[in-house]
């Protein structure tokens, strides 16, 4: 279970740029709940990540990772409890290294790193098998450097590196914004299998409305810094995507950056 | 012309190891550390102080080893800790140490050639002529035992941690590393290297000199960057020997130059930067483009 007590978040605080992008904002998410986010563009969607990673700090609230508090813990010793996918496919991996590499760093996980081997005969068979489930061939390059890959590739093998150890919680922040629509895909019903197959709780922030709709169980939209709109189960099922671009007019949120499809 | 080719062969075996330790911080953690100018120089200061005061030269040599690495750290306190840009953090340090050294040494010049260096124990030990020969045993001695540590040590799990810093540390926080940490250990890494072949120039040459460090991280540079366009292989083992090859390279160019009538050798600074702005440039045109393969 994560739950976030009436966290907020200032930019540039006391300065004419003052921006308070996480306005008292409440969240409880439940074990294996998938959560997709939407909102316009500054609605503090990526913040909010970014603060439930450690990337930023809190000013005021509390976060929860099951009994524990997270709220002062910084991101690499939170990293323990979260893995993330970024919507940029380079940032995920380490394109200086070669898949199996980057695998066994995703391995460690919220481990210390010693002078121990950083890879092992064994573990890179597991990584083999693992990534013959991708179905991208991608088995047979273990020792290709992961900067030789295009960037759906790098956000599948980012995905599934994101599990290799369970996380707590799964992060993705439009991590297929920067893809082919025909790769978008592709890594979505990878999301989607991964997710299941290891029933694990999960926040998405998209763009795409019917991807919203379509994936998870519960779905959130935001507007400057707060939750606006909550709707999970069979509510969910029966939105529409008109359903949603009503709620973003209501909102008077820009409607610029809402990709339109279906 | 064989004194020529010895000298630069025995400057390019000891200068190697300052390659590969500016390689560690330009290739490999992505900053352009200037703290090296004033490490190698204060591998000189600290390895000719000690050897004056009576110290043992090997001993001498390892304790500016760690003064190297201790500089490093400053570098990387400053960096990480007080979040001064890489760049500027390695001026204060460089600057700062220039101080330190003349601390160190007392003066701006120690004289060794009245002194036992590891050259001098070395040679006397294989029962050598000069000095110079043993040089060149000394520099593929030190450079096999540096390659197998580095090759070793980047294949560790922490050494895995500095590679994925250097090259996206967003991805190795989020793995859980404090980047901090790898930054820190990468740069005072880089530095021991870079002071360890300060110590040995120092003891090559028979002095040691506050100034000894200007324009190294020029020729380190010149030199990772030769090795570069001569071996293309990006296996690290390969990069390493490239390096090494590429210092011994540098200095028979510098041999060569410094012979023609109208250079003197007050203009090798000037060549030296030439020589690695066209290398750069060179290196980053020919750059093939990124490989994309369609999914």
């Amino acid at each position: 279970m994560i739950e976030i007590k009436n966290i907020a978040k200032t930019f540039h605080k006391g300065t004419i740029n003052e921006n308070r992008v996480i306005n008292d904002l409440s969240l409880r998410i439940e074990d294996g709940d998938f959560v997709t986010v939407i909102g316009g563009n500054g609605a503090g969607k990526s913040t909010l990540l970014n603060l439930l990673a450690g990337s930023l700090e809190v000013d005021e609230g509390h976060i929860y990772i099951g009994e524990k508090e997270v709220t002062k813990m910084k991101e690499n010793k939170r990293a323990k409890y979260i893995a993330r996918v970024f919507q940029d496919p380079q940032s995920g991996t380490c394109k200086d290294l070669t898949i199996a590499e980057n695998m066994s760093i995703a391995q460690r996980r919220g481990k210390v790193r010693s002078l121990k081997k950083g890879i092992y005969r064994e573990e890179k068979a597991v990584y083999k098998e693992k990534l013959k489930e991708l179905n991208l061939g991608l088995e047979n390059r273990l020792e290709a450097k992961v900067g030789l890959l295009s960037g759906g590739q790098r956000q599948a093998v980012t995905l599934l590196m994101a599990t290799l150890v369970k996380p707590e919680l799964l992060l993705l922040d439009e991590h297929t914004a920067a893809l082919d629509p025909k790769t978008a895909k592709t890594v979505l019903d990878l999301t989607n299998k991964i997710v299941k197959e290891n029933r694990l709780t999960t926040i998405m922030i998209t763009h795409n409305l019917k991807d919203a709709i379509a994936m998870g169980n519960r779905l959130i939209m935001m507007n400057h810094g707060r939750i606006v709109y909550d709707v999970r189960g069979e509510a969910k099922q029966k939105l529409e995507v008109k359903d949603l671009l009503r709620l973003y007019d209501q909102e008077d949120a820009g409607l610029s950056d809402v990709m339109l499809f279906g | 012309m064989t004194s020529i080719l010895i000298s630069a062969l025995s400057q390019g075996m000891l200068w190697a190891i300052m390659a590969i330790g500016i390689h560690i911080t330009y290739r490999i953690l992505n900053i352009s550390d200037l703290t090296s100018e004033s490490a190698f120089a204060l591998g000189g200061a600290v390895v000719a102080t000690a050897i004056v005061l009576g110290i043992d030269p090997i001993l001498a040599t390892v304790l500016a080893t760690i003064s190297g690495g201790l500089a490093g750290f400053v570098t990387g306190f400053l960096h990480t800790k007080l979040h001064i840009p890489s760049l500027l953090a390695g001026i204060l340090s460089m600057t700062g140490l220039y101080s330190v050294n003349l601390r160190i040494m007392g003066k701006a010049n120690i004289p060794l050639n009245m002194s036992d260096t590891i050259l001098t124990k070395l040679s006397d030990l294989l029962g050598m002529a000069r000095d110079r020969d043993a040089a060149i045993l000394l520099g593929v001695i030190v450079a096999v035992i540096v390659i197998v540590l580095l090759i070793w040590f980047f294949n560790t799990e922490f050494g895995f941690s500095i590679v994925a810093t250097g090259s996206n540390d967003q991805m190795i926080r989020a793995n859980g590393v404090n980047s901090d940490l790898t930054i820190m250990a990468g740069l005072m890494l880089s530095n021991a290297l870079i002071a360890l072949s300060g110590a040995l120039v120092s003891q090559y040459n028979g002095y040691a000199d506050v100034g000894q460090g200007i324009g190294a991280i020029v020729v380190g540079l010149a030199s990772v960057i030769i090795g570069e366009v001569i071996f293309k292989n990006k296996n690290f083992f390969i990069t390493l020997v490239g390096i090494v090859f590429g210092s011994i390279i540098y200095r028979l160019i510098v041999a060569l130059v410094i012979n023609l009538d109208f250079i003197s050798a007050n203009d090798m600074r000037l060549f030296t930067a030439i020589i690695v702005a066209i290398a750069i440039s060179l290196t980053t045109f020919k750059k093939p483009r990124k490989v994309k393969s369609h999914d």
